[in-house]
């Protein structure tokens, strides 16, 4: 057992799969540049001296390139891990990840595949809106993508190791806020957690609950999971008693989960950072209300970011994102339904 | 200085581009005729451009087309077949019925799924060529794309990328001088709009008549040997011309009649046909044992590709993710 952020952790796990597989490099700006950050955020810092700068590749700032170069690459048998910096440069991207990347297997009638992994560090974190986006449930809207969101560092380790492993385009939200790296960011998580030293993967498509209880299940992903476990606590004090479950993984979803914690407790709210309007709690949402309407005794209720931008200034920030007051707030009214 | 013409390699170029160019005159008829489904985006008139780039690659070569990739894609070696079954939505097409007109291609040929995103496949060869670098091949990646792509920021990047990473890959712009119906000269201020743009990326370029098989040919032969000794990309800029419209409803009416002439005057299979003839390579008579025979593989292709079955409906749902093989 080692004690690892989830920076720490992330770094561990693409350096375990390329000492194991020489076909996998990582490949981004300033990824590992001498005297650099290694990323924005430290993950690949140090990797360059271990691996070379053959497979350690520092890239100009190319979005279209840096995603398109990963597709031709993974088609090719390599296995590409692309770092974006921030999740926000997606959008920079957009053809390579949906036309390309999602659609390649599909289009070629099964002949072609696209082993590649893209990261994408997301979450508002007092650096302006377009630094700022959780926008992983646009990317859970595209068929061929595989969209993932570790919120441990031992979910980090063994969720990254399955997505460099995996046949399939894996998109990774990793949050500003719970790295826990050398870069110190405000308001931050102390994500440091237990992770083993042998070889492990998880599944995808396995949710963890994060806390057992009775009353209300909630269903958080990356920073809220947190909120939300905090709010749990408070909210244990009044008798309100919530089972806490972490998707880890939004595509694949694991419903399964959801479905067993509801027979339980009969009540859904769903917290996510990404914004109201179509997020993927909308998607969790209406597929409850679809199959397992009879499981449930009040309506479901969805805590997201407000529908707008991320503001700049540290007060509107904390009131558009969900904070722990209003997940409280929410699951009071819910028990009162 | 060109080596001189080997018969059966001259033959081989000819039979390739009689292929192409009755290929796509099939199509047309089968469209027009309501009996094949979808749209085309024809290179007839572009023949010179496939053949002379792609003749001297080899099988484990790569290949990236665009939404104009039936030419690229025989010359690759795509068999005839499953080009004529994916154009019918059949199962045993290239890609399975999954791809159509626009996304043909074959791994097994090194034939990329064709591209109908102008530019998308600019970026995916370069990291096709990636692959290739760091896996110590010596293989070369042949990315067509048309004067159009040269205005998508694709475009930059993946020069630049190429450049600073001396990838084995050649960048061919078939300039036919219009994005559908624009003429090139609206929207870009070069008179060449990919090699004038290659100084900006110190990559060599050239500027060859794309009319010309040997030519072309010639381009290609100096640009596959740069690349295979790791000496980095090439940009090679074919000025040539669709004979036919953008797609298929399109009856060029914004192309000058005096521009068509001049270039319809200069059609690159006749003009190659009658090049061989007259410098006494090949005796007519065996040209025509070759388009005779050609002429039969298309109609054979075409009767086993109407009968052959469609994909079951199952398989719509299947190959979103990868199911191994």
């Amino acid at each position: 057992m080692a004690l690892l952020s989830i920076a720490d952790a992330l770094k561990s796990a693409i350096a375990e799969e390329m000492r194991r597989d020489p076909l996998v490099f990582c490949l981004g700006q300033d990824v590992d540049i001498p005297g650099g950050m290694g990323g924005a955020f430290t993950v690949t810092k140090g990797l360059g001296e271990e691996f070379g700068y053959e497979r350690v590749l520092n890239t100009p700032i190319s979005e279209i390139m840096l995603a398109g170069v990963s597709v031709g690459s993974a088609m090719m048998g390599m296995r590409p891990v692309a770092d974006l910096q921030y999740s926000d440069f997606l959008f920079c991207m957009m053809d390579q990840l949906v036309n390309q990347a999602a659609k390649m297997c599909y289009m070629s009638g099964g002949k072609v595949h696209v082993p590649m992994v893209m990261r994408a560090p997301c979450g508002a974190s007092n650096r302006g809106a377009q630094h700022a986006q959780s926008p992983e449930s646009l990317f859970t809207h595209v068929p061929g993508l595989k969209v993932i969101c570790p919120s441990t560092a031992y979910d980090a380790k063994g969720l990254m190791k399955q997505a460099i492993r995996d046949d399939n385009p894996v998109l990774v939200l990793e949050h500003k806020l719970l790295y826990g790296g050398k870069r110190k960011e405000k308001d931050a998580i102390s994500t440091i957690g237990e992770v083993p030293d042998e070889d492990y993967v998880i599944e995808f498509g396995k949710a963890a609950v994060r806390r057992e209880g009775k009353d209300i299940t909630i269903v958080a992903n990356l920073l809220m999971s947190y909120k939300t476990l905090e709010a749990a606590e408070l909210l244990e004090q009044e008798g309100i008693s919530c089972e806490v479950i972490d998707p880890r993984t939004l595509v694949p979803f694991d419903y399964e989960t959801v479905v067993n914690s509801l027979k339980k407790t009969g009540r859904l709210m769903i917290v996510h950072e990404d914004n109201y309007n179509c997020g993927w709690g909308a998607q969790l949402g209406s597929w409850v209300a679809e199959n397992q309407i009879f499981l449930l005794d009040a309506p479901i209720v969805r805590v997201a970011a407000y529908d707008t931008p991320i503001p700049f200034s540290p007060v509107l920030e904390n009131y558009v994102i969900p904070s722990k007051e209003r997940i409280v707030e929410e699951a009071r009214k819910l028990m009162k339904v | 200085m060109s080596k001189l013409p080997d018969k059966e390699r001259m033959l081989g170029m000819y039979r390739q581009m009689y292929l192409i160019r009755k290929y796509e005159e099939r199509i047309y008829y089968l469209f027009l005729e309501g009996i094949m489904p979808g749209t085309i985006h024809q290179s007839t008139g572009q023949e010179a451009c496939a053949v002379g780039m792609l003749y001297d690659l080899r099988k484990d070569d790569c290949m990236a087309s665009t939404h104009r990739p039936a030419g690229h894609d025989l010359a690759k070696g795509v068999s005839l077949k499953s080009m004529m079954c994916e154009m019918f939505g059949k199962e045993e097409g290239c890609c399975r019925g999954k791809g159509g007109a626009m996304h043909t291609g074959d791994m097994e040929v090194g034939a990329l799924v064709a591209n109908a995103i102008v530019g998308g496949n600019l970026p995916i060869a370069a990291g096709v060529a990636l692959a290739f670098k760091m896996q110590k091949k010596d293989n070369v990646i042949v990315c067509f794309f048309g004067d159009g792509a040269t205005n998508e920021g694709s475009f930059h990047e993946s020069m630049n990328a190429a450049a600073i990473w001396k990838l084995p890959v050649i960048y061919v712009c078939e300039n036919n001088l219009y994005s559908a119906t624009t003429s090139i000269a609206l929207t870009c201020n070069m008179p060449n709009p990919a090699a004038d743009r290659a100084a900006s990326y110190a990559i060599p370029a050239e500027i060859v008549d794309g009319n010309d098989v040997l030519k072309v040919n010639e381009a290609a032969t100096r640009a596959i040997n740069r690349a295979r000794a790791g000496e980095g990309p090439t940009i090679i800029e074919l000025k040539t011309y669709r004979h036919g419209g953008h797609s298929r409803n399109d009856a060029c009416q914004y192309r000058p009649k005096d521009e068509e002439k001049h270039w319809f005057d200069r059609d690159p299979v006749k003009n190659f046909r009658n090049y061989l003839i007259s410098k006494k390579l090949v005796v007519e008579q065996e040209l025509k044992t070759v388009e005779k025979a050609i002429e039969l593989e298309i109609d054979e292709a075409v009767e086993y590709a109407q009968n052959a079955p469609f994909p079951q409906i199952e398989s719509a749902l299947t190959d979103v993710y990868w199911e191994g093989k």
